[in-house]
């Protein structure tokens, strides 16, 4: 790990994470207000002393549902992420390594959720269940595992050729083994970098799914519905959309500069460079 | 090294045609003659399928449409009938025939005489089997239409039917000579239409743009504005910045944007008059009525005490809306003026909860009888006001210790999984507001079946036979009283929580004159074709949009 | 290779149909069909009317026999005609039996879209390869730090906020470049080149913020490439010839590193077709984003198995295109798959 921060916009990258989760995490502690409090005598206040960054369309302290909004967009990013990632591992390895007809087979899996777009799919499971932050979460990780999968899958055949694992193989090891201990372990770093990269586009997902109304429902709070909610005044109730805008322009751009540091900093090839 | 740096470039592309263009020198606020000519360009979030009013369903259609066709008749000013394509028209003493005499000399735009003929040919399509429309139950009533003579129509009806004048305001007529040995459900006509009204079509550039232009065979005169052009632009935010940009002459603002943005703008206030009409419609809560505990008159009343509809108004309307108390349009003859909308009252809404044995039993909060919460879930669909409504409805039930969750759909989702299946506690809806006041197919017991309009199941014995008279009753002071009578039930009853009613809220670029802005019960369009923009105040010919 | 190719060719037939299939009925299972959006909520419609439509669309019986009418029309290569618009066709114009040409819906939406997104991708190729080769020649010095933090901020604003800011900057305030639309009204009445200045001013901001999008992508793609060329033998080799530095990065490097471009390149042929529903909206622009998602919403069946059935087939195209690059540009992946 401690190549990474070799790196300096890694290093930038883990900090502006750590502040933003650090912050989702502390949100009761820090938010100065209920962030469901409606005030209808205080609709679209700009930043004050008293409200930081301003008031929503109900009259809600922004700073607040920002604080409580970064959980939901962060879960998000997580969840989603994470069950794209569990799929994509085990049918990208499975792929990679048994080749044949395993391979086509999964392969042509691939080439089918690739054909049918990621918003249908989300639009009819939204539709067909209820559009709960769960749901939203899985159906996000239900249909972007593929990149994952071919990754792996793509990685492994590579592997697999090296002569080490052939020699390997050659002596007599098992496959289990050749799995765990040979080709994944070498196969970590595309897996992380692509997780970290993940999470920064689901959090974008998210963002476009309240966009189109079908986030998480209200009165809950996320950096998406808040932005939308903003969209109509762009240039006059600015805060609606600035602050939210920022904090998702801060986070995907942290998740990527940390991936691509660590994406420098774990593969060898490149660290060969740096050090 | 090929180093374009492409952002960069964007923005010397940027610069080089940044040449603005030349604001009308013209004080806007001067008093200019009345001229014919110019161009009104408006703003529409969605484009119609096609112009033929009675197949395409969506308000776009009918919007455009309106400028295109004629009725035989329509609804002025103040909202009385008068006749449009038709000169008069008769009640016979039985109540069951009405006879329509033309205009004379009617003329469609493409020069054929437009007569009785077209009426009737118009009639037999909306109630043809075959004809792919929504709209054909009204004319079906009509068991017998002819045509005496080219300037007649007569329809007969096999019982009085107060609503019949209503139905014929609302069907366009279609022109015979060029849509009769066509199938209407598919017939190129719908995107090339020709018509009777002010204007005919230009230009239909899919998905940009409809323009239309002055008819001169218009079968009413002609209208002051040459041409009308109604641009599709689906989102909101971006009308409104052509708004600004002085790229559209038209557009429905939000509130916010009324009451907020505009005045705060002096450079918009100085190029934007901001009109006020009343509503169309009303938003409410309505229950299901097959669903415990709504069945109970005293929890739908407590609710609808525990709403505070003045905060809903000056949250969601910023005050631009008003409480109703009965489904009908303000100002018109139909709304009671006795009824009173249900006061914010929480103690009342308690006593009301206790009396049906909701009490906090097991102090969590949250009231309950035998055993079960009182925990529902308000549904609705994806529309700004209604959700923020659903919101501070939410939290003012909490006080009383009532447990609503908000879900919010997608609208086939919503009427389709949910709606359909009578699958829901309450929702958040709104209904429009027809000007007859018959309202047989929302309230009436046996329109409650998948598919129709009374969803929430409402069944009323007085009720429907209000309503059954009321079809019957031509007489208006008659129909009046029973129509009255009907609304007082219903708030007693409160099977919906009425919310409001927001007003409609246009924004007019300054170059148009001629709106009649003393608040006309039929909203300021009713004149449009009285509308001019002075030659000085005109856009170049070619504007840079 | 050839039998490789013909294995994959020969999938793609089962492959559609499959995909097809679970498309039908993902879109069936979401409620609600073209009758129940189409006039809802006009109390003057009834209900028997949209049972009467119910039939006509086929729509009362069995998914599967539904099914089979599409795979039966899809035979002939015919894609129905839409039930939202009354029956304009769904991909290409017809003749109807009076004569008249009907414009397909896929047909008008397509090019817009397909020109933004060629004129973005090519922008953002344009931009990332100078981008990128900086990048991995400057490798963790300012001027990467610069390139990584520009193209990942432009990867990580919202697009539709960035989208509304300039059109409130560049429209309302500078009155600089139109707001939405892609054409300016009198646009018949201009010369032809005005004509042209005029469509490309509409698009600018579009292609802009669609560029932005992609850019960190494709120049992280192009150092990373370079990277891997510049630490190979061949390369030092060739520096030890005594090659100048710029004959070594251009001649040999970034040519290497372009072949994986390729891959890339393949893969995103079936996004040239699909816009994005976000700025179609935002820009007013008939594409086929809205056009998808307002077929999604209406639940109008043809248009929706149309447009997913021609990105399907797209898409295969386009994986099959990807696979063959990525096998031809790394020896041990050929001699993994296609033994």
């Amino acid at each position: 790990m401690n190549a990474a921060f070799a790196n300096q916009l890694a290093r930038w990258g883990f900090a502006i994470i750590a502040t933003i989760l650090l912050l989702a995490l502390l949100a009761p502690l820090i938010a100065p207000y209920d962030p469901d409090a409606i005030d209808v005598k205080a609709i679209l206040l700009g930043p004050s002393a008293t409200h930081w960054m301003g008031t929503d369309g109900l009259g809600r302290d922004v700073f607040s549902r920002m604080l409580f909004g970064s959980r939901i967009s962060l879960l998000v990013g997580f969840v989603a992420v994470g069950i794209a990632t569990a799929i994509g591992v085990i049918l990208g390895a499975i792929a990679g390594f048994y080749r044949g007809w395993v391979d086509v087979v999964i392969m042509r899996l691939v080439d089918v959720m690739l054909s049918i777009p990621t918003f249908f799919l989300i639009l009819a499971v939204i539709a067909f269940l209820t559009p709960s932050i769960w749901n939203i979460m899985i159906v996000i990780g239900l249909t972007s595992w593929m990149g994952v999968t071919r990754l792996v899958r793509a990685e492994f055949l590579s592997l697999r050729e090296r002569e080490y694992v052939l020699s390997a193989q050659t002596l007599g090891a098992k496959n289990r083994r050749l799995i765990f201990r040979h080709l994944l372990p070498n196969s970590l770093t595309p897996i992380i970098v692509s997780f970290v990269l993940g999470v920064a586009s689901a959090v974008l997902v998210e963002s476009g799914l309240s966009f189109l109304g079908l986030g998480v429902q209200p009165p809950q709070a996320s950096w998406g519905n808040i932005l939308t909610d903003g969209k109509e005044y762009i240039e006059f109730a600015w805060w609606l959309s600035l602050f939210p805008g920022l904090a998702i322009l801060l986070t995907v751009l942290g998740y990527n500069l940390l991936g691509e540091g660590l994406r420098d900093a774990l593969d060898p090839r490149t660290a060969k460079n740096t050090a | 090294m090929p180093r374009t740096p492409c952002i960069g470039m964007l923005f010397l592309l940027l610069s080089a045609c940044g040449n603005g263009r030349d604001i009308p020198p013209a004080n806007l606020d001067a008093p200019y003659p009345i001229e014919p000519g110019g161009t009104m360009v408006d703003a529409m979030s969605g484009e119609p399928s096609g112009l033929i009013p009675m197949i395409a369903g969506e308000s776009a259609a009918s919007a455009i449409a309106s400028h295109i066709f004629n009725s035989l008749l329509k609804y002025d000013r103040d909202l009385e009938l008068e006749g449009e394509l038709a000169q008069s028209w008769e009640v016979s003493k039985d109540q069951k025939t009405i006879t329509f005499r033309l205009k004379p000399n009617l003329k469609w735009a493409d020069g054929a005489p437009l007569t009785s003929a077209d009426v009737l040919f118009t009639w037999q399509l909306v109630t043809d089997d075959k004809t792919r429309t929504p709209y054909g139950s009204d004319y079906k009533l009509v068991n017998k239409a002819e045509t005496p003579d080219a300037l007649t129509f007569r329809a007969s009806y096999a019982q009085p039917y107060a609503p019949a004048l209503d139905s014929w305001a609302g069907l366009q007529i279609l022109p015979k000579h060029l849509l009769e040995k066509q199938d209407i459900n598919n017939t190129p006509f719908a995107r090339k239409p020709v018509g009777s009204g002010y204007y005919r079509l230009e230009e239909w550039r899919s998905g940009e743009r409809i323009s239309l232009i002055r008819n001169p065979a218009s079968a009413l005169g002609p209208p002051r504005i040459d041409r009308l052009v109604s641009r599709f632009i689906p989102d909101p935010a971006s009308q409104f910045l052509e708004l600004m940009a002085d790229n559209i002459d038209v557009m429905n603002l939000n509130p916010i944007q009324y009451a907020r943005i505009v005045p705060a703008r002096p450079e918009l206030n100085k190029k934007i008059a901001l009109y006020k009409e009343l509503g169309n419609g009303y938003t409410y809560l309505g229950f299901n009525l097959r669903h415990q505990p709504f069945d109970d008159k005293r929890v739908r009343q407590a609710i609808n005490y525990a709403i505070n509809k003045q905060e809903l108004i000056d949250g969601v309307l910023l005050g631009l809306g008003e409480p109703v108390a009965a489904p009908y349009k303000p100002g018109t003859r139909w709304v009671n003026p006795q009824l009173k909308p249900y006061a914010y009252d929480v103690e009342k809404a308690r006593r009301l909860l206790k009396e049906a044995g909701f009490e906090d039993h097991d102090g969590d909060g949250i009231l309950d009888r035998a055993g079960k919460p009182l925990a529902f879930e308000i549904l609705t669909n994806q529309n700004k006001q209604r959700e923020m409504s659903a919101v501070l409805i939410q939290r003012r039930l909490k006080e009383i210790g009532i447990d609503a969750k908000i879900r919010v759909l997608e609208w086939a989702s919503f009427l389709g999984r949910y709606i359909k299946t009578g699958d829901f506690d309450v929702v958040v809806l709104g209904w429009s507001l027809s000007l007859d006041p018959d309202q047989f197919s929302i309230w009436h017991s046996s329109q409650n079946k998948p598919g129709q309009f009374n969803f929430i199941n409402y069944n009323n014995p007085q009720v429907d036979k209000l309503l059954e008279q009321g079809r019957l009753e031509l007489d208006p002071d008659k129909r009046m009283k029973i129509y009255h009578e009907f609304s007082r039930i219903l708030l007693e009853d409160s099977p919906i929580v009425y919310l409001y009613e927001g007003y409609g809220l246009p924004a007019i670029s300054k170059r148009v004159r001629g709106i009649d802005n003393t608040l006309p019960p039929a909203g300021i369009g009713y004149n449009s074709e009285q509308w001019y923009i002075p030659s000085p105040l005109r856009r170049t010919e070619i504007s840079a949009q | 290779m050839t039998r490789y190719l013909l294995k994959r060719l020969f999938w793609m037939v089962p492959l559609l149909i499959g995909i097809s299939l679970i498309s039908f009925f993902i879109m069936h299972l979401a409620p609600g069909d073209i009758t129940t959006t189409e006039a809802a909520f006009n109390p003057k419609a009834n209900e028997e009317s949209r049972q009467k439509l119910r039939k006509l669309y086929h729509l009362d019986e069995p998914v599967l026999e539904q099914y089979g009418y599409w795979l039966q029309r899809m035979a002939t290569l015919d894609f129905g005609t839409s039930f939202a618009t009354h029956q304009r066709p769904v991909f290409w114009q017809k003749k109807d039996e009076h004569g008249n040409d009907q414009k397909g819906l896929i047909q008008e939406a397509l090019p817009v879209t397909l020109l933004i997104n060629v004129l973005s991708l090519g922008l953002i190729v344009v931009a990332a390869l100078p981008l990128g080769v900086m990048s991995a020649l400057y490798q963790n010095r300012p001027p990467d730090r610069a390139i990584t933090v520009f193209v990942f901020v432009g990867f990580a604003v919202p697009g539709f906020w960035l989208a509304l800011m300039l059109m409130y900057w560049l429209g309302v305030v500078h009155n600089w470049l139109p707001i939405s639309g892609l054409h300016s009204l009198g646009h018949e009445k201009l010369e032809l080149f005005a004509q042209w200045l005029d469509y490309a001013k509409h698009l600018a901001i579009p292609v802009f913020i669609s560029a932005l999008g992609g850019l960190a992508g494709i120049s992280l793609f192009v150092k990373n490439g370079m990277l891997d060329v510049l630490h190979q033998d061949y390369i030092t080799t060739a520096r030890a010839k005594g090659l100048s530095e710029n004959t070594v990065v251009y001649r040999h490097a970034l040519r290497n590193a372009l072949l994986p471009l390729i891959t890339l390149l393949g893969l995103s042929i079936p996004g040239l077709i699909g816009g994005s529903v976000i700025a179609e909206s935002l820009f007013a622009i008939p594409g086929m984003g809205k056009l998808f998602y307002d077929a999604v919403m209406m639940r109008d069946f043809p248009v929706i198995m149309g447009i997913l059935t021609i990105g399907a087939a797209l898409t295969l195209v386009g994986n099959l295109l990807a696979d063959i690059a990525y096998a031809w540009a790394d020896p041990r992946v050929r001699r993994g798959v296609m033994q």
